[in-house]
């Protein structure tokens, strides 16, 4: 588990007892390096459904586990990664996947963050182009004039 | 009895607090003097009132006054002292205590250093911090009271959550409050200067160390966390992308563009609506951050189902405080004198880059972190948004500040050239481009954005050294009047160069500790040998004990690598019998440019015992350079306090530059 306890720290009470075994475990290593290195990255793509925020990868959960080991038989038995991935959305659904998919609900999602700033940053510089120009100088006003003599004054 | 005291110090506190958000209001309203007058002795009572609170239930914790339903439920006979005392703020009512102090603190001490404010200013600030205490100590009394009783009085508590009991999250949530309440100090300038009408340079100066000091409480907040969750979690990543990490993350990354545009104010008199609105918003980001969070909405390990009455509550007031404020502001603002013209490509213009893209990450990350919750309220379906998604959304919103941070310090104000700038940083250039050529002749295998990451780092660290040489004239006055130039560079400067470099190592250290981690994963029995990273690890085997409230599993490995000293490190699980939860203890050793982590996992019921072990290189310049770049902001503290002071000699009649309206 990994996680910082920004101002919530109290609710790490709930997250406590979870914490005695640690995620990826040798015993469900395979032999073949290709095939674990792709196993271990399906595996942070995936998110642990009873423990929430968490992927199978980092998480204790026996659950995590099993889906581990799932992810390794898929793999021996010669799906590609986007088979694996579709045989578990099959089953738990998009909440599975930590990287969610681009879709119309989540097209916002996607699109929202380049929007934002793309049509922030071309509104901005069209005022820009715009609203720039040397300014003329303004003329001093009497008060002003005198503050300024004042000053050139003291200095002299 | 002293409960008691603490309780009715907490209700007169509420009292004070509501003479404090409404008569200097009404008092600046009718230009009353003596209304306004009240507004400090006001501040101070207010403090004092919530201190003494405070202090009482602190002394209930020490003294395991079990009678005390918070005391019970969050401590234990057998706890260490120090936990004890930082246990007071490990629950919910207390770390409200110790928000609403904070919030008490800051309006102390514009109270206390405020003397050269103007009067209606300082009393429209004090104000409006009091609506804020009064709003808190509202839901605190009626919904989270710290001091509720417990009869009959059990012999002993339920402990503290393990996982507290360290001395990383012990003071984390000081510093993370000091700089999320810090921050209701700017919101409640700008919410004062929205009322008055006027936001200029005066107003900029008053606000600026405000915004430093809660920038640097929450910058070492927030890397505590993430350091907190490096070495207890076991599995050696230091950021999740967690709701409760976002949380804290939006206020920062908000905080850290309103303490550029505050510059801007103050130095130019421009972009003044635009850091109002930021004002506004880090604080309410801040808010969101703490209450919202544990409000129980947000699908999060932290997330519990809160009686509904704290839920309201809580929307009800991140309602009024932003919701208010921006309602405010969209009504005065439009009155506000504009700011002065400057051309697109100036110090002026890099800043503006700068916020939109700070501006623009917080919003990926307010999108990442809400849009379970909102997409299952209006399709019921349930989705997840993890580390993937904030990889791919946010990073590419802020390379481009980093690349720009180097560049808009050389940038002249009003009107620059790009040409001209590019020209004094050649030598940054060079290293920028040098440093990933080497790094890949080193590493055929690197990956793409490693290499990018590595020329980040050196353009920015770079950037700032070239940037200091060229402002002493190192290398074209004799080396003696470079140095003394060197030295006598402004405060505000050094700041800046300090803290810019401090994110240039951050870059460093999530680039090559991304890029170049290693892992072992091993069952181990006595006797049996891993090798990591160059170094030999032989698992002696574990051993059991307990300690002051804990049983411990300690194993005992010996490291040694070619040509150095062997030596032994003991990564542990501890088991709180009383709290009944256990925990993992890291072994860390370090030599400042990288770590050997290592945890120990479980037994296989056949002698053998799983240890992790992770080689982490660079990863200690992510805290350094967040340690950095929080002195940094200190340093420009100190520069600003004296600019401050002087500020308050100026006659008051003295004339405004010309152009400025």
């Amino acid at each position: 588990m990994r996680r910082l306890g920004a101002g919530a720290i109290l609710l790490l009470l709930l997250v406590a007892t979870a914490r005695l075994a640690l995620a990826f475990e040798p015993s469900e290593r395979l032999a073949d390096p290709v095939l674990e290195a792709r196993a271990r990255a399906l595996s942070k793509e995936l998110r642990c459904l009873v423990c929430q925020n968490e992927s199978i990868d980092e998480s204790s959960a026996p659950l995590a586990h099993d889906l581990r080991v799932l992810v390794r038989k898929r793999l021996l038995a010669g799906d590609s990664d986007q088979q694996v991935l579709h045989y578990l959305v099959a089953r738990y659904g998009v909440f599975v996947l930590l990287d969610p998919p681009f879709r119309p609900l989540t097209w916002a999602l996607w699109l929202g963050p380049p929007l934002v700033v793309l049509g922030a940053g071309a509104l901005l510089l069209v005022r820009a182009r715009h609203g720039w120009r040397e300014p003329a100088p303004r003329p001093l006003s009497a008060e002003e004039c005198a503050c300024a003599a004042a000053l050139l004054g003291e200095r002299r | 009895m002293l409960v008691e005291i603490g309780h009715f110090a907490l209700v007169l506190a509420l009292l004070v607090a509501a003479v404090q958000g409404f008569v200097p209001l009404l008092g600046a309203a009718q230009k009353s003097r003596a209304l306004m007058d009240l507004a400090r002795p006001a501040a101070l009572l207010q403090l004092l009132f919530i201190t003494l609170a405070f202090a009482v239930f602190i002394h209930a914790h020490i003294v395991s006054d079990f009678s005390v339903l918070n005391v019970f439920e969050n401590s234990s006979l057998e706890k260490p002292m120090l936990y004890k005392v930082t246990g007071a703020w490990g629950s919910h009512e207390g770390s409200m205590m110790l928000w609403v102090f904070m919030l008490a603190l800051f309006g102390g001490l514009v109270a206390l250093f405020g003397r050269g404010l103007p009067a209606s200013l300082k009393a429209r600030t004090l104000a409006i911090q009091g609506l804020l205490g009064f709003g808190t100590l509202l839901f605190i009394l009626f919904t989270s009271n710290p001091f509720a009783r417990l009869y009959p009085v059990p012999s002993d508590g339920r402990d503290l959550n393990p996982l507290l009991q360290d001395p990383g999250l012990a003071f984390h949530p000081p510093f993370l409050y000091f700089g999320y309440v810090g921050f209701s100090i700017c919101y409640a300038f700008a919410i004062a200067a929205l009322i008055e009408g006027r936001v200029d340079a005066v107003w900029a100066r008053w606000v600026r160390p405000w915004a430093l000091t809660a920038w640097c409480g929450l910058t070492v907040g927030v890397a505590m966390g993430s350091w907190w969750a490096y070495y207890v979690l076991g599995w050696g990543g230091w950021w999740a992308w967690d709701p409760v990490e976002n949380a804290s993350f939006m206020p920062w990354l908000l905080g850290t563009a309103l303490l550029h545009s505050a510059a801007v104010v103050e130095k130019r008199e421009a972009l003044q609506r635009w850091t109002l609105l930021l004002a506004i918003m880090t604080f309410g980001m801040s808010l969101v951050g703490t209450f919202l969070v544990r409000s129980g909405v947000l699908t999060s390990v932290h997330s519990f189902a809160l009686d509904p009455t704290r839920g309201v509550f809580i929307l009800v007031l991140i309602g009024v405080v932003i919701g208010g404020g921006l309602v405010l502001y969209a009504w005065r603002a439009p009155g506000l004198a504009a700011g002065n013209p400057f051309a697109p490509v100036s110090r002026e213009g890099a800043l503006v880059f700068n916020n939109l893209l700070l501006a623009g990450g917080m919003a990926t990350v307010f999108l990442g972190t809400f849009y379970p919750l909102f997409a299952e309220v209006w399709s019921g379906v349930k989705l997840s948004v993890g580390p993937p998604y904030f990889d791919t959304t946010f990073v590419p919103i802020v390379v481009p500040a980093l690349a720009a941070m180097t560049i808009g310090p050389v940038l002249a104000w009003r009107r620059a050239s790009l040409a001209t700038a590019m020209r004094r940083l050649v030598p940054a250039l060079i290293a920028a481009l040098a440093t990933p050529v080497l790094v890949f002749l080193s590493d055929r295998s690197a990956p793409l954005a490693a290499l990018g990451g590595i020329a980040l780092a050196a353009w920015a660290m770079a950037g700032v050294l070239t940037d200091l040489a060229d402002r002493a004239k190192i290398g074209k006055l004799p080396i003696l009047v470079a140095l003394r130039r060197l030295r006598g560079l402004p405060r505000g400067t050094w700041g800046y160069a300090i803290a810019h470099f401090g994110v240039g190592m951050l870059i460093a250290g999530v680039t090559v500790s991304t890029a170049w981690r290693s892992e072992r994963i091993e069952t181990l029995h006595p006797g049996d040998t891993m090798a990591i990273a160059g170094r030999e690890l032989r698992f002696g085997g574990v051993a059991e004990g307990s300690a002051a409230n804990y049983r411990f599993e300690r194993a005992d490995i010996v490291v040694s690598k070619p040509g150095g000293a062997a030596f032994a490190v003991h990564p542990e699980r501890r088991y709180y019998p009383v709290a009944g939860s256990s925990t993992t203890n890291t072994s860390i050793t370090t030599n400042g440019f990288g770590d050997l982590y290592l945890a120990l996992g479980d037994p296989d019921g056949k002698g053998g015992w799983v240890v992790r072990a992770y080689y982490n290189p660079l990863v200690p310049w992510i805290w350094f350079g967040a340690g950095l770049a929080a002195l940094g902001g200190l340093v420009s503290l100190s520069d600003r306090r004296g600019r401050v002071r002087a500020l308050r000699t100026v006659p008051a009649a003295a004339p405004r530059p010309a152009g400025s309206d």
